[in-house]
């Protein structure tokens, strides 16, 4: 059988294996609340996996691998970034957030400060935040099928979208997990299995170091400083605002806190997640640092993302190769699947309740919304022609860190927060942090300085959404909501004691 | 003991109509929101966020600390620890298990805070 051939068998295996695991959350579920949230009785083991899986896209699985390999040592800040964003989360909103006891992102700032118009505006960011997102997975998936099995560019791109929505239809969120759980530990196994073999032979090899293969002299491959020139530690930072930041306003992130059964257990699966992603991160470069050494011709075609899916059948002669290439690609696969799947779900959620709600009911609107929030994103990505998968969510980063952090961190610690300063907050983030992206999308922006501040704007535009969150709140005093302190009862205490926590929302 | 010390002797009051010092608990200052439940809360809420904040502040300090520190001393990077360049196994292996560890400390204070808070209302 030829590569093509043992790579479209390995995809195939992962969408069934993905439906059947699907297939076996459907007999659970039933009511509302277990297509939103599972019923809220996920144990961290399970949902820590979940987490991981749905968390671990096609930028982690592919992406961080190609840049380790294109621009060395300063890309491992990502995925040092993206585990430590769950550190801040877990320290700052974790048992807080599951404890606010609301279903999705808009419910908890509608909860917290009492006011439809936060509700509109976080529900029209949750749907901007997650279509930007889900646009590169399906991207990505077209273009992982059509570089390993020469099908065209959109299949892969649709048969995730499809199954993905089949799953989403029947099960929601329980049978999303179970689903997610098993992609988790199927991820690992197709980055690590193939690397066993990869690192025996490097060792054969004389273990040379990827740093000692500079292509030109001068090569800042081991620099641990992203960029170039006079603005190299200000990009650095830059990232790391980003990462760090915006991990908790992602909505498929925020979601999944309210499958815990209670605070201290949402503490316990974030601190779950955070070894998961750990070992995972550990894969990845070693990926890049291989690819330099054995397909250095990835970095002269620009080709460097698809170093994960090609190096097996390179170092390793054939059909083991093959196989194990076949083994990555399942991997990938199983990546665009579940963070689609999990992105689906939260925004889905949203579209249902701020949308459809008033028209249709329950667990129809949820399905209903699942729908649109698939078919949209999937729309895009046919049309749009690659933005980059890398690029595309590393945008989604510095907006969330820009929008929804302010609104956490604050409608969290802080009770004199008020409808106006957050929506002051999110506009003035938001717009800045969309503003600069898409100048340097489009090519508008300038070289120098102001260009560094416009292609990495986290760290400019993070400080500016907490200063006008804060400064407009203390403007608007008389507008502090009337039950906030009740709601700082619910938010902190543990479940445990008997208290007066307020009406809850729904 | 030898005798000599004071015989015990018995003290009674004749007030036995005296009015109970009423004692209410906690919970219930905290669910009336008077100013003494708000310093039961504020407590909880301020140890909570001093932790959370010092966990932050060792995340940044080491970790936010490593640009500088390669920003400053450039020929660090070209130091090799184990066959592996310093950066590299400062960004791609060491830092996990620190980002773990400070997740670990924090989630034990976190609980122990909680601990505590439950007693106090438990206790009244």
């Amino acid at each position: 059988m030829s590569a093509a051939g043992y790579s479209l068998l390995a995809v195939t295996a992962v969408v069934v294996a993905t439906l059947a695991v699907g297939a076996y959350g459907w007999r659970f579920s039933r009511t509302t609340s277990d297509f939103f949230v599972a019923s809220r009785t996920v144990r961290p083991g399970l949902n820590a996996s979940a987490i991981g899986g749905e968390y671990l896209s096609a930028a982690s699985f592919l992406g961080v691998a190609g840049l380790v390999l294109a621009f060395g040592t300063e890309m491992l800040w990502y995925p040092v970034g993206w585990t430590a964003g769950y550190l801040v989360l877990l320290v700052l909103v974790a048992a807080p957030l599951r404890r606010s006891g609301a279903y999705t992102l808009p419910d908890f700032a509608e909860s917290r400060l009492e006011s439809r118009g936060v509700r509109r505006l976080s529900a029209l960011l949750v749907v901007a935040i997650g279509w930007l997102y889900l646009m590169p997975q399906f991207q990505g998936a077209g273009l992982a099928l059509a570089a390993t099995t020469g099908t065209g560019a959109w299949l892969g791109g649709a048969l995730v979208a499809t199954v993905v929505l089949v799953n989403v239809l029947f099960g929601g969120m329980r049978s999303i997990t179970f689903v997610q759980a098993f992609q988790y530990w199927l991820k690992l196994t197709a980055l690590l299995f193939p690397l066993l073999f990869m690192v025996t032979i490097w060792l054969g090899d004389g273990a040379v170091s990827p740093a000692s293969t500079g292509t030109t002299p001068g090569d800042s491959w081991e620099s641990p400083l992203a960029g170039a020139g006079d603005h190299r530690l200000y990009t650095t930072y830059s990232i790391i605002v980003a990462t760090f930041l915006g991990t908790m306003g992602l909505p498929h992130v925020v979601v999944r806190f309210y499958t815990n059964p209670d605070g201290a257990a949402a503490r316990r699966t974030t601190l779950f997640v955070l070894a998961l992603l750990g070992l995972f991160y550990l894969l990845p470069p070693v990926y890049g640092g291989l690819g330099r050494l054995y397909a250095p011709d990835l970095i002269a075609s620009g080709n460097t993302e698809s170093v994960v899916l090609e190096l097996p059948a390179r170092m390793l002669a054939g059909t083991l190769g093959d196989l194990l290439s076949a083994l990555t690609t399942a991997g990938a696969f199983a990546a665009f699947l579940s963070t689609s799947s999990g992105l689906t779900v939260a925004v889905a959620g949203v579209i249902s309740q701020d949308v459809l709600g008033r028209r249709l009911g329950g667990v129809r609107a949820f399905q209903a919304g699942a729908v649109v929030a698939v078919l949209v994103p999937l729309g895009l990505a046919l049309l749009a022609e690659g933005v980059g998968v890398a690029q595309a969510v590393g945008l989604a980063f510095a907006f969330a860190a820009s929008t929804f952090c302010p609104l956490l961190v604050l409608g969290i610690w802080w009770r004199r927060l008020t409808d106006a300063g957050a929506i002051a907050g999110m506009l003035v983030g938001g717009g800045c942090a969309g503003g600069a992206v898409l100048a340097t999308l489009l090519g508008a922006a300038p070289a120098g300085w102001p260009g560094a501040l416009l292609a990495q704007p986290a760290a400019w535009t993070v400080p500016l959404a907490f200063l006008t969150m804060v400064a407009v709140s203390l403007a608007t005093p008389r507008r502090v909501p009337r039950h906030a302190a009740r709601t700082m009862v619910r938010l902190h205490t543990p479940e445990a004691v008997q208290l007066d926590r307020g009406v809850l929302p729904r | 003991m030898p005798d000599s010390s004071p015989r015990r002797v018995r003290v009674t009051s004749p007030r036995t109509g005296a009015a109970r010092v009423q004692r209410v608990p906690v919970a219930r200052e905290i669910d009336a929101q008077t100013a003494l439940g708000e310093v039961y809360m504020r407590s909880l809420l301020r140890s909570q966020l001093r932790l959370a904040l010092l966990a932050l502040a060792t995340l940044v300090v080491v970790v936010g600390g490593i640009p500088l520190l390669f920003w400053l001393a450039p020929e660090l990077s070209t130091v090799v620890v184990l066959a592996v360049p310093l950066p590299w196994l400062l960004l791609a292996f060491a830092v996990y298990p620190f980002l773990f560890a400070v997740g670990w400390l924090y989630v034990r204070a976190a609980e122990r805070n909680e601990r505590a808070f439950t007693d106090v209302l438990d206790r009244s």
